[in-house]
């Protein structure tokens, strides 16, 4: 194993993220309660540095620690979304949690730690290193979870969570296993060129290809591995339910992506077979069982499932064509994902105030009359989720179809636009209570929404990503196409 | 021709510009703000009448912009005889919208009159996009303002007319966006609609894009049996909400038809016309024999356009150039005289707060001039010779006479069926014997309200009595469509799918049309014998 001092330079955003983690879990204890909101600011301003030092190596690539980890233009690319991503958690959870009375500066530090779990499972080139990077992720939402210790809901969440999760990785590492035994290591590289050679009629290789795609299945929450997420988003707070729902999406797609475009593209066309399956089910599950939802946090976790089918899609055509343009419609699309979700689980966030939970879709009745902005960006988000143009989840979908058309499968997309239609439904009807009913007389009107300049932040962030992607894609597109070159 | 003017462009953002620039302007002038952005729209569209070249078949005031290159989306605008009339139709009413919502909308004036303005901006996107892409990105724009008009400012049942609106069209539309793309790595890698317009495809790929192009502009036109949505969504939306959905939303239909369906996909146009012209007699009769059913007056002429747009349909698919351009001609007819039929029921409601029939009966007498303007619509809807309809209708039928007599007979029973509601409709609201109680409600047309019908009903005899400039204007680029979709006769014999269909005729023989509808037209009735026919309505 070889080591240099250069390649600790490379990985200097993933170490300034730890040391962050750490110094807030050290300040926390120390710090006087009228002083904690400089953890928020220690954390942000550690985003930003990265920020630059992510965007400095989009044009590099090298493979450091032997070929355990590669910084290139495609993580970078998950990375520069990621840290977008925990700073908008940030500044949600700024205000949300004062509403929650929830005052623990450990939050911030297991968001630092759980995003450098998210680093490192977009740039590992080993599978070992990537479940590291799971797990390191999944262990502190699981913590993350459960923040709200007084409501049974929100341990239920964390236990169902740490259940299935760990259910889940074992399934991954039992995939990791046998494939090191089909091809001997556990490095992709190696992985990629021992199928070459060997072919890939071998059975123990089909297995683990289907170990793997389960595990990532449950991370990505594609059903049928679907199960923990309603329930999970519906019990953390809101805050965790918008950065999971997120960033947890984006990390696990980078790294299945990597695995199986790199490691695994020799078998493409089993894979590719195996997840028009896994899409076709996830897109049925995703957007039947949304229409029933009455509270909005199970209804934007079905629609997280339905957008995971979405984004498979594009995992599909890119095991039955040359994977670029594929694989590219999937970054852009969940980057693009990440706007428009982000900003309804903020407003679902901002109804939050004293006992009102603000997380049935009732709450939302008449909202439009009493507070017409938060009322407008919803609708907007809403629009955007189902895909009508000119907003960004137009783009997304255009670039999702386009590559299943490219790849011959027409009909794919055909199914997928008809389910897209039927998901304007439950979007919809958000908009409608909003919009179109009056407060129901005799009970308490719309609870007054929390609007600190945090937010405003936030929701600025998030509608305008959606607005000026779905207006003018570009920046992001080259940014996707760019960095899927990158990956082999 | 290449204007240095963007006229296009101007015409599209400037209402969008407006839709921001209402909430900004003092409450006292939101009104004033949105009419006066219409009707800048308006004079700006006004010169593109004498600026087009009706002489040349090729596209006008071309625009044309890189908009996402990675995917060759290009932002390309233009204007031809198809689409200059229906963009000067959209710009001519609009302002009446606005002015027939002056009192009519109380609550929320400035996202209303917003949404209007994105409306217009889109609507006139959808017949000026020469990109595919573009063209589908403000075909669905609409759908939000449009659920948002019904929606929130409908009627009692709103919301279900609402999402009924949405689904029916968003759902049509599903396949339209796959159909897109197939025809983009079909077509050459471009979404350019000329380029694509170009191309030969296989037969068998015609046919499934026809499919596809059909379920988004049949559930729009709306043609039987998808034309379910359309009564409720009438019924419900406010009366600005109702033109234009009648006058311009059922027009992008037809237009993506003559402007996709048949140019793209001629092969699978001649082998669908059999079941289109069933489609469209089913819905000529259909929808006059559900409009004589009707207390409702909204749902009347809900089901009048029905069958009005069947006609639409109907000439389309003739693929002769008076079926066609009678087509389009008639998408503009039922434009201003539809949209006129709905104000007028707009301002009877304002003042007796119902649609029904027998509420608003008699009315001659106390509003003299609101019972003019109303005999004027409906004797133009029902096409009496002089209205613009019956130029349309003519030449429909003319168009569908060369294709065959039986069509033609069974398509003219929708226009007796059309005397037969529309003056039945009159003689109870214009002629019976107003219940007392009532009469202290109906005042007679405000200044206002004269305003909003007067430009309506001019236009209704101008086009009428002098359908030459406006059926010039088509002529060249409505032989294009059908040089087309109707094969040389040196093709004819190798292609197999080729229907008995006559070639176009020839120049003079569509004088001679012309000249039959003019003196139709200018003759006193009688002496001619579909004149006689019309002396016989009910």
């Amino acid at each position: 194993m070889t080591f240099s001092a250069a390649d600790l330079f490379l990985v200097l955003p993933e170490l300034l993220v730890i040391t962050a983690a750490c110094v807030v879990f050290v300040l926390d204890p120390v710090l006087r309660p009228s002083d904690k909101d400089s953890l928020v600011w220690v954390s942000l301003g550690t985003l930003a540095v990265c920020m630059g030092l992510t965007a400095s190596q989009m044009e590099t690539h090298a493979s450091i620690f032997s070929g355990l980890v590669v910084i290139d233009g495609y993580g970078a690319f998950w990375k520069l979304l990621l840290y977008f991503v925990t700073g908008l958690t940030i500044l949600l959870s700024y205000s949300y949690l004062k509403e929650e009375r929830l005052y623990f500066g450990e939050y911030y530090g297991f968001m630092l730690l759980s995003l450098c779990g998210m680093m490192v499972m977009v740039s590992a080139t080993d599978l070992l290193t990537i479940y590291l990077g799971t797990e390191l992720m999944s262990l502190c939402l699981y913590v993350m979870a459960g923040l709200k210790r007084k409501e049974p809901r929100s341990l239920e969440a964390s236990a169902k969570y740490f259940v299935l999760g760990a259910f889940s990785s074992g399934i991954l590492l039992y995939g990791i296993s046998l494939l090191y035994g089909a091809t001997g290591s556990t490095r992709l590289p190696a992985i990629a060129s021992a199928i070459a050679t060997q072919g890939f009629a071998d059975p123990l290789l089909l297995f683990s290809t289907i170990l793997l795609a389960v595990g990532f299945g449950f991370k990505l929450a594609a059903a049928p591995f679907h199960m923990w997420t309603p329930d999970v988003y519906q019990g953390a707070p809101t805050s965790v339910t918008a950065f999971m729902a997120v960033g947890s999406k984006a990390a696990s797609f980078g790294a299945f992506l990597r695995v199986f475009v790199e490691g695994l593209g020799g078998v493409k066309a089993d894979w590719s077979a195996i997840f028009v399956l896994l899409c076709l089910a996830t897109l049925v599950v995703g957007n039947i069982v949304a229409l029933v939802q009455t509270n909005i946090k199970r209804m934007l976790a079905y629609s997280s499932i339905a957008h995971a089918g979405y984004a498979l899609i594009g995992v599909v055509a890119a095991g039955r064509t040359d994977h670029s343009s594929g694989i590219a419609s999937v970054l852009l699309y969940i980057a693009l994902y990440a706007f428009m979700t982000f900003g309804a689980f903020a407003i679902v966030a901002m109804l939050r105030k004293g006992t009102i939970e603000g997380e049935e879709i009732e709450d939302f009745t008449g909202l439009a009359k009493h507070q017409p902005l938060p009322a407008l960006l919803m609708l907007v988000f809403m629009v955007s989720l189902a895909g009508i143009p000119p907003t960004a989840g137009f783009i997304g979908k255009l670039y999702v179809f386009r590559s299943a058309v490219e790849a011959g499968m027409a009909w794919l997309a055909a199914i997928a636009l008809l389910f897209s239609a039927i998901s304007a439904y439950y979007y919809l009807r958000v908009v409608m209570v909003m919009y179109m009913q009056d407060p129901i007389a005799g009970t308490d009107p719309v609870p007054r929404l929390v609007m600190s300049p945090t937010l405003s932040i936030v929701l600025a962030c998030a509608v305008a990503g959606v607005v000026i992607f779905g207006i003018y894609p570009n920046p992001l597109v080259n940014l996707a196409l760019q960095a899927v070159l990158t990956l082999k | 021709m290449t204007h240095s003017f963007p006229w296009l462009t101007a015409l599209i953002f400037l209402p969008l510009i407006g839709a921001a620039a209402v909430f900004v302007v003092k409450d006292a002038s939101v009104r004033l703000t949105a009419l006066s952005v219409t009707v800048v729209d308006l004079l700006i569209s006004i010169p593109l009448w004498w600026l087009f070249d009706a002489t040349s078949g090729e596209m006008q005031f071309l625009e044309s912009a890189a908009w996402i290159p990675s995917l060759s989306i290009n932002y390309r605008l233009g204007l031809d005889g198809i689409s200059l009339p229906l963009i000067l139709m959209t710009t001519i009413l609009m302002p009446l919208c606005v002015m027939i919502s002056w009192n009519a909308i109380e609550t929320r004036l400035r996202s209303f009159m917003a949404v209007l303005l994105i409306m217009e901006g889109a609507m006139i996107g959808v017949f000026a996009a020469l990109d595919f892409v573009l063209f589908y990105v403000f075909w669905e724009a609409m759908l939000i303002p449009m659920y948002l008009l019904i929606g929130v400012w409908g009627g009692p049942n709103r919301l279900y007319a609402a999402i009924k609106f949405f689904l029916y069209t968003l759902a049509g539309s599903v396949l339209l966006l796959v159909a897109i793309l197939v025809l983009y790595f079909q077509g050459g890698h471009t979404f350019d609609i000329l380029v694509l317009s170009r191309q030969t495809y296989p037969l068998a790929l015609q046919t499934w894009l026809f499919v596809a192009f059909f379920a988004a502009f049949a559930v729009k036109v709306p043609m039987f049996p998808f034309h379910t949505w359309l009564p409720d969504a009438h019924v419900e939306a406010p009366t600005a909400g109702s033109v234009i959905l009648a006058s311009v939303l059922l027009k992008m239909g037809t237009y993506g038809f003559v402007r996709f369906s048949l140019p793209m996909l001629p092969d699978a146009s001649r082998l669908f016309t059999p079941l289109m012209v069933v489609l469209s007699i089913v819905a000529i009769i259909y929808g006059a024999y559900m409009a004589l059913a009707q207390a409702d007056l909204k749902k009347l002429i809900a089901y009048s356009s029905v069958s009005h747009m069947g006609f639409v349909t109907l000439g389309l698919f003739m693929f002769n150039i008076q079926g066609i351009e009678g087509a389009v001609l008639q998408m503009v007819n039922h434009g201003i005289t539809t949209g006129g039929l709905f104000l007028c029921v707009g301002m009877i409601y304002e003042r007796t707060h119902s649609r029904q029939i027998s509420d608003n009966i008699g009315l001659t007498k106390p509003m003299p001039r609101y019972a003019t303007f109303l005999v004027i619509f409906a004797l133009s809807s029902l096409g009496l010779p002089g209205t613009n309809s019956f130029v349309g209708e003519f030449m429909v039928l003319v168009g569908t006479f060369l294709w065959s007599k039986v069509a033609t007979a069974f398509a003219s029973v929708g226009i007796i069926l059309a005397a037969a509601y529309l003056l039945w409709m009159i003689q109870r609201v214009a002629f019976g014997i107003p219940a007392p109680h009532m009469l202290h409600k109906l005042s007679d047309l405000t200044r206002r309200e004269t305003a909003t019908l007067l430009p309506l009903a001019v236009l209704i005899f101008a086009i009428g009595l002098f359908p030459n400039p406006l059926l010039s204007r088509m002529h060249t680029s409505v032989e294009q469509v059908i040089a087309r979709v109707v094969p040389s006769p040196h093709q004819q014999h190798s292609s197999r799918a080729v229907l008995d269909r006559p070639t176009p005729l020839l120049k003079n023989e569509l004088l001679s049309t012309l000249d039959a509808v003019h003196a139709a037209t200018v003759t006193p009735p009688g002496s001619l014998p579909l004149t006689e026919m019309e002396g016989e309505r009910p």
